[in-house]
């Protein structure tokens, strides 16, 4: 408190406002005129800071900036965040990269390293010390590099290189995929897994090239128009991740006319998510990495296969069940239609007909014979009325020899004993 | 197609490529899928059908890349390093 108080004192007694001024007012000609001319005032360290801050942050030029310098005193604490000293025979600057940053960092840095970095200036205030917050490192020459390759890139644009209208659609079910890489890289071996996990039926036919270097060009050139790769269904053209200048042979113009004029469509996979090379524009679909180039070559994968070969199991199945329950309903339909024909049917009716006749006929006999009987009694009447007993009833009487039992119709016929019949009985008589 | 299927069929399946096995099916499911065929001609697609499915199942379960390598104008065998 003593302490505070004592040096607020010093530092008034010793920096009285005209003092202040002066030296303000040339390094701000146009701020805050007023705030110095008109309010001769003491700042706390804060306040000032915060000015100087203010005035280097508003500045566009120094918040997008590129600084070339050579490392040292580089310090990467467990924190993740990138501490260096940027610095030429002259001079030195503060840096510090944030972990987000660094992270992204394809370099390897190490101190005495001559590189070009981008970022923004601002103050640490806790030290009051300005510094780059950098967010890019590249090696120094990347600069020029990239300036030919947006050169290059417009130049094949405007040949039409790059249109959408070249690209072709990658087959979906290749047999034969060539791959264009190196034979010893993480690349081929991550594809080869990819395509074997992914689609073991394919062939790979691999063209090695080297994928750096100064003879990388031209052999990716010759790999690409192999007659064995261009009788491919697709190629792969691939590389691991690597610095800018890694991946520099793919954006050689050599290799990029020799994409955009193969014969067989070209997926490339050049590099990580965030590289972008002249062969991933004249290719005909580009992948983020090798891995995803092998992916992308094969669409279809053997799971999906074995699910299409189960589907069809099943609609064969269908389709021959279905088949048979139609011929088996239409042969239903026609036994019922036979059944409805069916002689049996018609002999059941006969019978029927044959009872029913049999019946009538049965019938008919039996009046026939009623009749027939009461006919009978009739004629037996008749014949009653014309019987020799109904003679007798009238008091005649019938006389017969005993002995031989003739009827005696004459007097000469009479014998000794003879008999006589009258209406309820006979009885015997003697001559006399 | 329909018609042209049942006479490939002479073929044993088991000298098919899984390409001409799965053709061969895919042909056959749009043969049943279309008009209504004789029902011995329907038994019999059937049955190769299905021989078909058994051969491709075959192959995709037996399916392992194979890797040759450009060598001049010629393909050679090309020996992965084991990891």
């Amino acid at each position: 408190m003593m302490n505070l108080l004592f040096d607020y004192t010093v530092v008034s007694r010793l920096h009285p406002s005209s003092f202040l001024i002066h030296p303000f007012s040339i390094i701000l000609p146009r701020m805050q005129p007023s705030l110095f001319q008109d309010t001769p005032q003491t700042f706390t360290v804060s306040k000032l800071t915060f000015l100087i801050r203010k005035l280097l942050e508003e500045n566009e030029s120094l918040q997008d900036v590129w600084v070339q310098g050579e490392i040292s005193n580089l310090s990467r604490p467990a924190s993740g965040h990138v501490y260096f000293t940027l610095k030429d025979a002259n001079a030195s600057l503060k840096c510090v990269m944030w972990k987000t940053s660094a992270a992204r960092l394809k370099l390897a840095l190490r101190d005495g390293m001559e590189v070009e970095v981008h970022g923004k200036i601002g103050i640490y205030e806790p030290q009051g010390q300005y510094q780059l917050y950098a967010d890019q490192i590249r090696p120094v020459g990347e600069g020029a590099l990239y300036q030919e390759f947006m050169r290059l890139k417009a130049q094949l644009e405007a040949e039409g290189l790059f249109d959408p209208e070249r690209k072709r659609p990658i087959p979906e079910l290749p047999r034969k995929i060539g791959i264009v890489t190196s034979a010893t890289g993480a690349a081929l071996r991550d594809m080869l897994n990819t395509l074997r996990r992914r689609l073991p039926l394919v062939e790979v036919i691999l063209a090695p090239s080297p994928v750096q270097g100064v003879d990388a060009p031209p052999a990716l050139v010759k790999a690409i128009n192999s007659p064995i790769l261009q009788s491919s269904d697709v190629i792969i053209l691939a590389r691991g991740g690597g610095s800018i200048e890694d991946l520099w042979a793919f954006n050689d113009e050599r290799v990029v006319r020799a994409v955009a004029a193969s014969q067989v469509p070209i997926i490339s996979g050049v590099g990580h998510e965030t590289d972008f090379t002249l062969c991933d524009f004249a290719a005909d679909l580009r992948a983020p990495t090798p891995t995803a180039a092998a992916e992308l070559a094969t669409p279809i994968t053997i799971q999906d296969l074995a699910a299409t070969i189960t589907n069809y199991q099943l609609q064969i199945t269908s389709l021959t069940l279905n088949t048979l329950s139609a011929k088996q309903s239409s042969l239903d339909s026609l036994f019922t239609q036979l059944r409805y024909l069916t002689p049996s049917r018609r002999i059941q009716s006969e019978s029927q007909r044959v009872d029913e006749l049999s019946r009538r006929a049965s019938s008919a006999a039996f009046n026939r014979i009623i009749l027939e009987t009461k006919h009978l009694e009739g004629t037996q009447k008749r014949l009653e009325a014309l019987s020799p007993l109904a003679v007798l009833a009238r008091g005649y009487a019938v006389v017969t020899r005993k002995d031989d039992g003739s009827v005696v119709s004459r007097v000469a016929q009479a014998s000794s004993e003879m008999k006589v019949r009258v209406s309820d009985g006979e009885f015997e008589v003697k001559k006399a | 197609m329909p018609k042209s299927s049942t006479k490939k069929s002479e073929q044993p399946v088991e000298e098919l490529t899984y390409e001409e096995a799965l053709a061969e099916l895919e042909g056959i499911v749009e043969t049943l899928e279309g008009e209504q065929s004789q029902l011995e001609e329907a038994i019999k697609l059937f049955e190769r059908g299905q021989a078909l499915a058994a051969r491709c199942g075959v192959l995709l379960e037996a399916a392992q890349l194979k890797v040759k390598q450009v060598a001049g104008d010629q393909v050679s065998a090309f020996e992965e390093e084991s990891e």
